[in-house]
């Protein structure tokens, strides 16, 4: 069943306003109308042409768009490096990176190069790039195709660096992060890429770097982005029955963090779980944690908890469930919280 | 026998002898003809950007050694290198250098102050590479051969906005890519030449063969003469004596003709020698031989072109004149350098994002005010 009509004229209409669409539709439609809308945009990466990607995300837009959706040479730091070659031309590349545990080869690229630029060039140029990566474990594959590298890359100044949990954000995230003139990492949640949601084409765009109440509770703040809020709202459910109100909040952007709501909801719960898949240490969760800790002392009434991999190297799949954290997890720590 | 005498074959492009006599070789035939487009002015012309930048290289090392600066990056040595090449390149091209190439610079027209901004410490960039009074000259940059993808991703940008093949000489572009034999071991050379060579892209990459990788020795880093590399990319090349101008702008004249025509990327290797240091940190007594430091100092680039010149009956007066040039040009960068000041705090925070960003503002205020409470202190 086609999702996306596309007319004779070449252009593409969302067929309706609200479609049930899964993450990776909604992404390539969120592609497809980015590449409509600016003549400088282009996807590079390995097999995203002809085949559509390994995850089928830019699917459809070879045959669409020609040249400006690009089979690239094997090699991570050629695709952002050359990447921060056509941006200073110019364009506005997106490169997909093919698994989350494939782009340290193009580390230097991006946080040497790509993320200080501008601020070498004292802001004559910017640096339009996106980078997109497929993120995370659940789906029971091999070694380097399902880590959370993220906070690597929050820890960069220059870069920016958001996640979508829904297909709908998905969808607006996208077209929010290829119209920035700064960096993007994007991280997209694979486990997440099949499950459908409402996406809203005729809808208005959060702010990019906003993060969103998805849920309203009184007794206990949880605080994921990505496949773990899916997570988190499991967790709510069952403290639901426990007697326990949580607050669920969908970080959706990982840097810059909006701390407003998350401080909002404190104040209000007294309480913060945060959960995420990569391993703890030096984590993006842990610097929430301690910015909570210092901002909203006067409110908490436990200790901030955090939920995460464990400090070992992403696990043989078949241990993949007990690396990584799920709704028990996090009713474990609420427990712990709520005993405060 | 030196590691040059192993390095150069028959085929090594040379118009000039290290006496300054002009003797083609062999391989050097099919590049005559990009000589007949250099006047007699252009000839000056070489030779002022020569002794000015090595006049100014020399300033730039007794600033930093009187404490102007952090760091000075020497040039002396490779400027024919680097002086005929750039003069190769025309308006409308790109170049995107390592961080040795002042001479290039020079001739593109930046404000070499900019290079002593750089190196005191006031800046990461220096010179805006979009101003047009820049000549298109991009920034310099420090991880060693990360900018040649940046070149090549350039080069890609050029093919899609069809400014190349086009047969129209005024819009028909390339990019000069330089950088040094020891980048040539690192992955983003090889992977600039993967790209480059696949996309087809109006790539021209100059390497500076200065024989040393700050302490290392060229012949650590290749077993194979190094303009053979490119080969296996499928990137024609063409080894070059790198002290001899005339060879730099004949041979890169011609491949840039060839990027700019659609013919692809192309490789030159241009044989000179780092005379200085690596930089103003290092002791190059501690690795090289003197033997070796003489024999090259002997085939200095700008002693054999101003022999050349005198044979062609350049005068007295040129040279003397040229002297006085480089010596005003010095005194200049000197007076500017001794009148600058350090960058405003906000230019730590101000353009590490193109678009807004909470964070910036909020640590930029932060500290203004932690500083201004020191002065209130005082008050």
């Amino acid at each position: 069943m086609s999702t996306i009509d596309t007319t004779a004229s070449g252009t593409t209409r969302p067929a309706a306003r609200v479609e049930e669409l899964p993450m990776a539709r909604a992404l390539n439609a969120g592609l497809r109308q980015a590449l409509a809308d600016d003549p400088k945009v282009l996807l590079m990466g390995e097999d995203i042409a002809t085949l559509g990607g390994v995850f089928r995300i830019t699917e459809g837009l070879h045959a669409e768009f020609g040249d400006r959706v690009i089979d690239t040479p094997l090699a991570e730091s050629g695709i952002i490096g050359t990447a921060i070659g056509l941006a200073l031309r110019g364009y506005r590349p997106v490169c997909e990176i093919q698994f989350d545990g494939f782009i340290y080869p193009g580390f230097d690229q991006i946080t040497s190069q790509l993320a200080k630029l501008t601020n070498r060039g004292q802001g004559a140029f910017s640096m339009p790039v996106v980078i997109r990566v497929p993120y995370g474990g659940h789906i029971g594959a091999v070694e380097h195709h399902q880590e959370s590298p993220e906070a690597y890359f929050a820890h960069t100044p220059g870069l920016r660096v958001v996640s979508p949990s829904t297909p709908n954000d998905a969808y607006w995230m996208i077209q929010e992060a290829i119209a920035s003139n700064d960096p993007v990492m994007f991280f997209e949640p694979k486990s997440r890429y099949w499950p459908k949601g409402p996406v809203d084409f005729a809808g208005t765009a959060a702010p990019l770097h906003a993060s969103r109440v998805v849920r309203t509770g009184t007794d206990v703040t949880l605080l994921a982005h990505g496949a773990m809020v899916s997570v988190l709202m499991q967790a709510a459910e069952i403290a639901q029955d426990e007697g326990v109100s949580a607050e669920v909040i969908d970080l959706r952007s990982l840097s810059p963090v909006d701390y407003g709501p998350i401080l909002d909801s404190v104040a209000k719960t007294g309480r913060l779980v945060v959960a995420q898949e990569a391993s703890g240490f030096a984590s993006v969760g842990s610097e929430i944690a301690a910015t909570v800790a210092e901002r909203a002392y006067y409110s908490l009434q436990a200790p901030v908890l955090r939920v995460s991999g464990f400090d070992t190297p992403f696990p043989p799949a078949k241990l993949e469930t007990l690396f990584l954290p799920d709704a028990d997890r996090v009713m474990e720590a609420i427990d712990r919280a709520m005993a405060y | 026998m030196t590691d040059i005498d192993r390095e150069t074959g028959t085929d090594t492009v040379r118009f000039l002898t290290a006496d300054g006599e002009l003797a083609p070789t062999g391989s050097a035939e099919e590049y005559t003809p990009y000589l007949d487009r250099l006047s007699e002015a252009d000839l000056a012309r070489f030779y002022r950007h020569m002794v000015v930048v090595r006049r100014f290289d020399q300033e730039g090392t007794n600033l930093q050694r009187q404490g102007q600066m952090a760091l000075w990056v020497p040039s002396h040595g490779q400027e024919a290198a680097q002086v005929g090449s750039a003069f190769a390149a025309k308006p409308q091209d790109h170049i995107f250098p390592s961080y040795r190439e002042h001479a290039v610079g020079h001739v593109r027209g930046i404000d070499m102050l900019s290079i002593v901004e750089l190196l005191r410490g006031n800046t990461h960039g220096g010179w805006d590479p979009t101003d047009p009074t820049n000549g298109n000259f991009h920034g310099y940059c420090l991880v060693i051969g990360s900018h040649s993808l940046h070149a090549t991703g350039y080069a890609m940008g050029m093919q899609r906005d069809g400014v190349v093949g086009t047969g129209d000489a005024e819009v028909d572009a390339a990019v000069l890519c330089y950088f040094g034999d020891g980048a040539t071991s690192q992955g983003d050379v090889s992977e600039a030449f993967v790209f480059s060579s696949s996309s087809q892209t109006p790539n021209v990459f100059f390497l500076q063969n200065n024989q040393w990788a700050i302490s290392v020795p060229v012949r650590v880093q290749s077993r194979t003469p190094l303009y053979l590399r490119s080969r296996g990319f499928g990137i024609p090349s063409v080894q070059i004596d790198g002290n001899d101008v005339l060879a730099s702008f004949a041979v890169t004249a011609k491949h840039l003709d060839d990027a700019r025509a659609g013919r692809g990327p192309q490789f030159i290797e241009a044989l000179t020698y780092r005379i200085g240091a690596h930089t103003s940190s290092d002791d190059p007594t501690k690795y090289r031989d003197e033997a070796e430091y003489e024999y090259w100092v002997s085939r200095d680039p700008i002693v054999r072109f101003e022999k050349y010149l005198r044979s062609l009956g350049q005068s007295d007066a040129f040279f003397a004149e040229v002297r006085t040039e480089a010596e005003d040009f010095a005194a200049d960068i000197r007076h500017r350098t001794l009148t600058l000041t350090p960058p405003p705090m906000s230019t730590m925070f101000d353009h590490v994002y193109s678009e807004p960003h909470p964070v910036m503002a909020e640590q930029k205020l932060w500290l203004e005010r932690y500083e201004a409470s020191f002065e209130e202190g005082q008050a």
